[in-house]
């Protein structure tokens, strides 16, 4: 946001003036994410996973780049091709570990950008449209990392796209075509694997666009913060650059070295032993399961067991997982607290944490074995999941009396407005 | 004005100019719905997937019990060759009890009921059922089992229980012999 106090862009090069009357990119930069850029200056350590989650979006389309100039998407050689990049090109096998990795990396931080948004309200308004377009960007991502997981074309790879092909043969009617339309064939080929490997590379580049919509949208408003109390002076805020880059830059840091663990010492152990095994559509493997960044939507998936009226389960499952995050671009409406942080709001903390709970039950039990008690208790957590959202947050937000919020965001970090003239 | 005289009517308000706007912007807008034609049909099965539409196996040494995998549309057929139990564990089910309600017989060509031959695609999501293969689970109703959402299938290849909505899907055949023509 263009705060009355925000600084304004001042070429420091006869070129970088020519440059600016031609072309105001530098200009753009500056205001975007430079010292123009005026911050809340009561951030914490979650709001540095949306800069993560677009450094890790440079390195899947970097390593991704790369990689698609060494693998072919063809099903005779596919497989083939991805052990030549493991064992012959050069540098190969850290650049498809580091690419797996990073897909693994990139949701774990957006789930900690997204749980972030949750407990500040990040979501309200006047940002209502920055989180919808992260929810687009979260579905766009989905899809992106599913259609990547079918390229090596293992065991694994095979049977997901056969099971999340068939999620749309679910759809009455035009189901069976549907699916077939999708895969080329009757069951995931070679058309598969070739129109997956095109989207693959160019989903991507759809979310990096999206991605400067996001950022467009949120500099309308400015950040949000933990207080959830809008910006009032210029005691609240702080220059983007230098204060948050290099924040932000340390954080990198952090996350380099927990992301190179699991690249150099560990990069099998977030995955399947059974897709180094070549793609066979003559048996499945004893025990599916999706990467663990889609176990909670997986468990609810497989939580509808019996038909309902005249819905077959099948069909419930599906809706009811794709629902779990459509359910998400409701919210800003479902919430109609005019309190933004969780910090003020006790009633609907202690229900904020209860959905973490459910969350990590789903996700566990998503990894699970379709058996019981797994299947009942992934019924249950289903259940409580929609309740939260569809009954528990509009009513906590009309019954509940928030906490009092402070004057400002100085006086939340300095204890008065007095203190704060810098 | 002649000018307005030459470009259209203008008691009407309506001019010749209106008029090409329309036709032009209708032209353009029909060439780009209809460009969308094979740009959607381009993703439907291809000539060469579609051609590989029928199977043929021998089914002679196949024993009572026992079942083999055929593939039919790069998909897995399972043929089963009934034992008397199976077949009879199979009719004692109440039909109308059934989720997708089924006889053996209506799933089976008359003459040949003790060869059950299903598509190896669980209705589900698609996965491979066990129970075709020696030693495989049969699950809870002697039949198929499916591992990746647990739907159990009986003697029949009927849907008993799990998420699957439908029985495993009986393709076309014809027996000559004991060779059976698939597709």
């Amino acid at each position: 946001m263009s705060f009355p106090w925000s600084k304004e862009y001042k070429p420091s090069h006869p070129l970088m003036t020519w440059l600016d009357e031609k072309l105001p990119l530098p200009r753009l930069v500056y205001n975007a994410v430079g010292g123009g850029y005026e911050v809340p200056r009561n951030l914490n350590y979650f709001w540095n996973f949306g800069f993560l989650a677009g450094f890790c979006l440079v390195i899947q389309i970097v390593t991704g780049v790369i990689l698609a100039m060494h693998y072919s998407g063809e099903t005779s050689v596919a497989f083939n091709s991805t052990e030549h990049i493991m064992r012959d090109v050069n540098w190969g096998w850290m650049l498809r570990y580091g690419h797996a990795n990073g897909a693994a990396a990139f949701f774990a931080v957006v789930y900690m950008h997204i749980f972030r948004g949750f407990y500040y309200g990040s979501y309200k308004a006047p940002r209502e449209m920055i989180w919808l377009l992260g929810v687009v960007i979260f579905l766009l991502m989905m899809a992106t990392a599913f259609m990547g997981y079918v390229l090596p074309w293992g065991q694994m790879s095979y049977w997901a796209a056969q099971v999340i092909t068939g999620l749309f043969s679910a759809i009455p009617l035009v189901g069976d075509p549907l699916k077939e339309w999708l895969l080329g064939g009757f069951a995931p080929g070679n058309a598969t694997l070739n129109r997956f490997f095109s989207l693959h590379f160019l989903l991507p580049f759809v979310i990096l666009g999206v991605v400067i919509l996001h950022i467009w949208s949120l500099h309308i408003p400015g950040s949000s913060n933990p207080t959830g109390v809008e910006v009032k002076s210029e005691s609240d805020t702080v220059p983007f650059h230098p204060y948050y880059t290099a924040k932000d830059g340390w954080t990198v840091g952090l996350f380099m070295i927990i992301y190179s663990l699991f690249v150099f010492f560990m990069p099998n152990a977030l995955g399947h032993p059974d897709n180094y095994i070549p793609a066979n559509p003559m048996q499945t493997p004893a025990h599916i399961v999706p990467e663990w960044y889609f176990w909670p939507f997986y468990a609810i998936l497989r939580s509808f067991t019996q038909n309902f009226l005249f819905f077959e389960a099948k069909l419930l499952g599906v809706m009811a997982m794709f629902a779990a995050i459509l359910v998400w671009f409701f919210l800003p409406w479902l919430d109609r607290s005019p309190v933004r942080s969780a910090t003020y709001r006790p009633l609907y903390r202690k229900f904020f944490w209860l959905l973490v709970a459910d969350v990590l039950v789903l996700g566990y039990l998503g990894g699970a074995p379709a058996e019981q008690p797994y299947v009942l208790i992934s019924q249950l957590a289903t259940m409580y999941y929609f309740l939260h959202f569809l009954v528990i947050v509009p009513i906590v937000s009309s019954i509940e009396r928030p906490d009092p919020l402070p004057f400002s965001i100085t006086e939340s970090v300095l204890g008065s407005d007095g203190a704060a003239k810098l | 004005m002649s000018d307005e005289d030459s470009s259209g009517t203008p008691e009407n308000g309506v001019r010749r100019r209106d008029f090409i706007n329309i036709a032009a912007v209708s032209a353009a807008g029909v060439g780009g719905v209809a460009v969308i034609v094979p740009l959607v049909s381009q993703m439907w099965p291809s000539a060469d997937v579609l051609a590989e539409s029928t199977t043929e196996v021998d089914i002679a040494a196949v024993q009572p019990g026992q079942a083999i995998k055929a593939v039919f549309r790069k998909q897995p057929v399972f043929i089963r060759n009934l034992t008397p139990a199976e077949i009879e564990a199979a009719n004692k089910v109440d039909v109308a009890s059934l989720r997708d309600p089924q006889t053996l017989a209506e799933r089976t060509k008359k003459g040949h009921e003790n060869l059950l031959i299903t598509m190896g695609v669980c209705t589900h999501l698609g996965c491979v059922p066990q129970g075709a293969g020696a030693g495989e689970v049969k699950g809870e109703f002697g039949g198929y089992f499916c591992p990746c959402h647990g739907s159990h299938y009986d003697t029949a290849a009927r849907i008993r229980k799990g998420p699957a909505p439908k029985n495993l899907h009986v393709p076309d055949y014809e027996i000559n012999g004991t060779v059976v023509k698939i597709g």
